[in-house]
């Protein structure tokens, strides 16, 4: 069924346009002296309006991410200072893109963890293969490998873009541990 | 303001005298007039930005230098390095053509402009013509041209029906255009500006009922000559992809977009050339302003030259700021409602306007 929508029937001076003109005007100039007043007021990191914010001025402010957010994968290590990651390169083949790249080998010499087989001596995550879709996180059996909720990496090189291992523990830092499974093997 | 003649007549003999001197004096003022209207260019896209972010309660460019001051710097840049693509349907010629013959009639349509009374006894205009007016619109209509070649130039559909809206556009609000300023040059007896601005010095001739009318057509008109919204059919980039500068890119582009500025700075100067006194001040200045400075003795400068100018150059930029203002409150007009404005509105109303003006003088004498 066509609907029929009638057409306003303008009076003489409407159609003159002076009175939309007008009522445009006076519009923004609303909006332009209360966004120049905010700017002056020092409100400068986004203005303020009725709808809410409008300008973020990014690389300052970012967005409040949910908890659940899947950023970048890091390594993780835990109270004792004991990388978490025993190298079982569970991660490297669940990852879908083929992002990560893990290097077991034995641990070295007598260190506290000894104990436990091996760990990484190389764990490179490729940051422009990664999909952020925390399969590897899953996947873990040693909850070693978390995601932050960090998503802007920025790199000069493809070459920097390539977090190493020090690089990942860097940005995974220490987490709490409720098992320390390893510990009296 | 006595010394004035004398100044003047010391200045024109020394020129007269050497008259290598005279060129360069001309030049001098091309080369100052030409990269001050190049630089209010580029400050007035930065504006349109600011404002236009404002206006939508956004805050636009601010990283470039002190609040965003250095965009247009960078921007120039970015325009000059990028690298020149030419696609390969275009007609090359008229494609390379297009941008320069917009550009050009923008610039030198300035040349008529008094933006100063003297300065060292050197009129503050480049070419004293006494068909100022005339010149002014056979070259601004000349630009039409650019955006029409560019169009058909492009060889592609949305640039070719930008360019035809381009022409369609020009043929309906030229009349009226025209025709809305004959009150003037019948109120004033000069189509030269130097001569109207003259005529100004007591009142400014928009307080006159019949120039205000012929104000508001030319003014409505002068937004369809520069292309800007409302009337901005011919670029329209929501339904025509940018219209005429579709196929455009890197500085080819920057051509056509310094080209619709300074058209819009040339209609600014005319507006207030023509109805607002031009660079004359609305209220009396101390006489000590009149004097020459001292220290500058081998110019014999006054400050009053500069003040003039500097009056001109605001009342210039006030304008600049309708055009802004008007581009992000109004929506754009359709295409026949363009054309109905123009030949059923306009034209009837100029034409009335030159009659009621006629009566008026016939009355008033």
């Amino acid at each position: 069924m066509t609907i029929k929508i009638e057409r306003p029937v303008l009076k003489w001076h409407e159609n003159l346009y002076f009175p939309a003109i007008w009522g445009g005007i006076k519009v923004t100039s609303r909006h332009f002296w209360k966004t120049v007043g905010n700017w002056i007021s020092g409100k400068k990191y986004g203005m303020i309006t009725s709808t809410g914010r409008v300008t973020m001025e990014y690389p300052e402010e970012k967005w409040a991410v949910p908890n659940e957010y899947r950023g970048a994968p890091t390594l993780v290590k835990d109270p004792d200072g004991r990388i978490k990651c025993v190298a079982c390169q569970l991660c490297e083949f669940v990852c879908p893109p083929r992002a990560i790249t893990i290097t077991p080998e034995p641990i070295p010499g007598q260190l506290p963890n000894a104990t436990v087989e091996k760990w990484p001596k190389e764990f490179e995550i490729d940051m422009l293969r990664c999909i952020y879709c925390g399969l590897c996180e899953e996947v873990c059996p040693e909850e070693a490998i978390f995601l932050l909720k960090d998503y802007s990496f920025v790199g000069e090189s493809r070459e920097e873009l390539v977090h190493n291992k020090e690089r990942l523990l860097e940005l995974g830092g220490m987490r709490q541990d409720k098992i320390y499974k390893w510990k009296n093997k | 303001m006595m010394t004035e003649p004398m100044i003047a007549g010391l200045w024109t003999d020394t020129v007269s005298f050497f008259g290598v001197h005279a060129v360069a004096v001309v030049l001098l003022k091309i080369a100052v007039v030409l990269f001050a209207l190049l630089g209010l260019v580029s400050y007035t896209v930065l504006a349109e930005r600011r404002i236009s972010a404002f206006i939508q309660d956004r805050l636009g460019p601010n990283r470039v230098g002190w609040f965003g001051l250095l965009q247009p710097v960078a921007d120039s840049f970015k325009f000059l390095l990028k690298e020149n693509v030419m696609p390969a349907h275009v007609n090359r010629i008229y494609y390379v053509l297009a941008p320069c013959i917009a550009l050009a009639p923008a610039l030198l349509t300035f040349i008529v402009i008094p933006f100063g009374n003297t300065l060292a006894g050197e009129p503050m205009v480049i070419a004293n013509l006494n068909v100022g007016v005339l010149w002014m619109f056979s070259i601004a209509s000349l630009g039409v041209y650019g955006i029409v070649l560019g169009g058909w130039a492009s060889n592609s559909k949305y640039p070719f029906l930008g360019g035809i809206r381009s022409s369609a556009q020009m043929i309906s609000y030229e009349i009226s255009m025209g025709l809305s300023l004959i009150p003037v040059f019948m109120h004033v007896g000069s189509l030269n500006l130097t001569e109207i601005v003259n005529a100004q010095s007591h009142r400014w001739l928009f307080l006159h009922p019949n120039l205000f009318l012929a104000f508001l057509i030319f003014m409505i008109s002068s937004f369809a000559e520069t292309n800007r919204l409302p009337f901005d059919l011919p670029e329209s980039e929501q339904e025509l992809v940018g219209g005429y500068h579709t196929e455009y890119g890197s500085m080819k582009f920057a051509l056509f977009f310094l080209a619709e500025y300074a058209n819009m700075i040339t209609a600014s100067a005319l507006m207030v050339t023509l109805f607002f006194g031009g660079w004359q001040v609305p209220f009396a200045l101390p006489e000590s302003l009149s004097h020459p400075v001292t220290w500058l003795a081998p110019f014999v400068f006054q400050p009053v030259g500069f003040v003039y100018i500097l009056s001109f150059f605001l009342k210039m930029l006030l304008f600049l700021g309708v055009f802004i203002w008007i581009r992000w409150t109004l929506p754009r007009f359709r295409y026949d409602q363009l054309m109905n404005l123009g030949w059923k509105v306009f034209l009837p109303m100029a034409l009335a306007n030159v009659f009621v003006m006629g009566i008026w003088m016939a009355l008033s004498v």
